[in-house]
């Protein structure tokens, strides 16, 4: 009987899901598709966005409505940062996660002395806030977003205008990220984590400093996502206000649910369908909102812990 | 002059905030007693002005298309909630939260097969389209004092229904202890859907009312949801009291700091810097307003719940 905390690595399925990650864009310049490698760049990164906020909703219990806030604060400050001249990725990409790690640190002491739906609209209050900061900056693109002269440059001379090698970038990064997170929910914190989305006034009376724990999860979440809004920002080149919006907040949440409620793979997948959803979708029909709509709705309706569960249910 | 500017400010943000009421009431009520977050009541504020500007262009009689619209919408509520909202009373607040955000992507699309991604037009009745004078050099325009007027009628009408029928105390008990309600004989689930068809009513009035002032079109739902989720939780869920003073608050924070903000920074700062921060920190005022309140008193100003 494995605890069910636990979350443990599957050598076998991620070493051939890594496998084909790798050979993907080589393949894809074979069949001289090149578009494909930009969609699973753009897919690679979302998972990394839902992945954070899968921390937070599937590990902590909390239901944060505003990692949009982070994602954008990432993207942002890649952007402005090159609007200044600062072009390398080494400075660049750690400020964005510095600086949504300290606005995740801000939002989160003020949101945490709430619970439930309270939590929900509070940290959805605060992402408006940054929304509307942002448009209103006009020195910075204001409602039109602000467009970046060109992709970060990375070290060792790697030119990332290159889609392949921006692919390769942020598999690493992502592969980096699951890896960590893994290893956080299995360390002594996630399983205090764990025991505080499980039940907070039994975890607080163990003796767990909850706040801290909190706080500390919200933290990383934020600066993981504004990680993944760093390179959000590199891939269309574009630190957009829609980054920003609560539609992307929603959009996150949805691809968590979708692929799975606390499973270290839920965003991954999540943002794998959704994307995918819409790319197919809306290649056929301009109301492509409303399949996917519908789509949802019927996994919240009949899969009712995301796609992962269906998948335990059955081996179970 | 200055004065004068002042009251007809503090007019446009009473009227804000009566809107902001009318599609907070159904809101607070929905939330306080089943515990179900509905992000779709804004789709049903876009439907009422929908319907309204269909009406009004077939039949000619703006009087009849608020009507239709009212009961068409309250209509369209009552089978949302038998066939779909029902199920989810039991799930947690973030199934709710993804199932409803997957109806406004449906009713979206749903309103635009049918009307076209362009706005729709819904004229004013000609009666209704010049200004009042109020005060000698205070004319205001007659619609938006209609619009005052049956918002604060129907506020009135909803603290009667609320505390003097018995329908009402059925409500205020199930929005403070749901259960106990149940077990003490309340036909919840029959009395929910009535509240449902009721608070459907009222944001279609709020649409059809906001209609010609503002543009109808797909999504017009959707930023004035979250300031009316603002109200609900800044008032406390579950509290109509606390729902109309927090709308009316949450009105006149967005109508005055968005007029008298970019003034006075002006007088204390360059042109320049009041032109581009005064939108900024008029717009995130109320979202100021809501998380201090929720720093201080972190049920909002009147909770429901005991």
């Amino acid at each position: 009987m494995t605890s069910l905390l636990h979350h443990p690595a599957r050598p076998w399925a991620e070493g051939i899901a890594l496998g084909l990650l790798v050979a993907f864009p080589l393949l894809m310049l074979r069949i001289d598709e090149p578009f494909y490698t930009v969609l699973a760049s753009r897919i690679l990164i979302f998972a990394l966005a839902a992945t954070s906020l899968n921390l937070l909703v599937g590990f902590g219990g909390m239901v944060c409505f505003g990692q949009a806030a982070f994602f954008g604060t990432g993207a942002y400050v890649v952007g402005i940062a090159m609007h200044h001249g600062v072009t390398a990725a080494w400075i660049t990409w750690p400020l964005a996660v510095g600086v949504s790690a300290l606005v995740a640190a801000v939002i989160g002491a003020l949101s945490l002395r709430t619970r439930g739906v309270y939590f929900i609209m509070i940290t959805l209050a605060f992402a408006q806030m940054i929304y509307y900061l942002f448009v209103s900056l006009k020195a910075y693109g204001g409602d039109d977003g602000l467009p970046l002269m060109q992709r970060s440059d990375l070290p060792f001379g790697l030119d990332a205008t290159v889609d392949e090698v921006l692919y390769y970038a942020v598999l690493l990064i992502v592969v980096l990220c699951l890896l960590a997170v893994r290893r956080l929910v299995n360390s002594s914190f996630g399983r205090a984590l764990q025991a505080i989305r499980e039940n907070e006034s039994r975890a607080e009376a163990i003796g767990f400093p909850v706040f801290r724990i909190k706080l500390m999860s919200f933290i990383i979440s934020g600066a993981m996502a504004g990680l993944a809004g760093a390179l959000v920002a590199n891939q269309t080149q574009l630190a957009s206000p829609a980054l920003l919006q609560w539609h992307q907040s929603g959009m996150l949440l949805i691809m968590v649910l979708l692929g799975g409620v606390g499973y270290v793979y839920g965003g991954v997948l999540g943002a794998a369908i959704l994307l995918l959803l819409e790319e197919t979708l809306s290649s056929h029909t301009i109301y492509w909102q409303l399949g996917l709509g519908l789509a949802l709705l019927a996994v919240v309706l009949f899969a009712r812990n995301g796609l992962l569960s269906l998948w335990n249910r059955a081996r179970a | 002059m200055d004065a004068i500017f002042v009251i007809e400010q503090s007019l446009n943000g009473l009227q804000f905030g009566l809107m902001l009421f009318l599609l907070a009431a159904g809101l607070t009520l929905v939330f306080g007693i089943m515990d179900m977050i509905n992000l779709a009541h804004g789709s049903l504020y876009m439907i009422g002005a929908y319907l309204a500007a269909a009406l009004v262009s077939y039949t000619g009689s703006f009087a009849l298309g608020i009507v239709g619209s009212l009961a068409g919408t309250a209509l369209i509520g009552v089978l949302l909630e038998v066939t779909l909202l029902r199920t989810l009373y039991q799930r947690d607040h973030l199934s709710q939260v993804l199932a409803t955000f997957a109806l406004i992507l449906i009713l979206n699309e749903v309103v635009r097969l049918i009307w076209g991604p362009q706005p729709v037009a819904l004229n004013l009745p000609e009666a209704l389209s010049g200004p009042v004078e109020l005060l000698p050099g205070l004319t205001y325009p007659a619609y938006r004092l209609l619009i005052i007027g049956i918002g604060i009628a129907v506020a009135i009408l909803l603290y009667f229904l609320v505390s003097h029928t018995r329908v009402g105390m059925w409500v205020r008990a199930g929005a403070s202890n749901r259960e106990m309600a149940m077990a003490m004989g309340v036909n919840v689930r029959g009395l929910f859907s009535a509240v449902f068809a009721f608070g459907a009513a009222l944001s279609a009035l709020a649409g059809v009312l906001l209609g010609p002032l503002l543009a109808v079109q797909v999504g017009m739902g959707e930023s004035i949801l979250i300031l009316a989720f603002v109200v609900i939780v800044v008032g406390g869920i579950g509290s109509i009291r606390g729902a109309f003073i927090g709308a009316v608050l949450a009105g006149m924070v967005d109508t005055l700091g968005r007029t008298l903000l970019p003034m006075s920074l002006r007088a204390v700062s360059s042109p320049e810097v009041a032109s581009n921060l005064g939108p900024a920190l008029a717009s995130i005022l109320i979202y100021v307003l809501m998380a201090a309140v929720l720093f201080w008193r972190p049920q909002g100003l009147f909770p429901a719940r005991g």
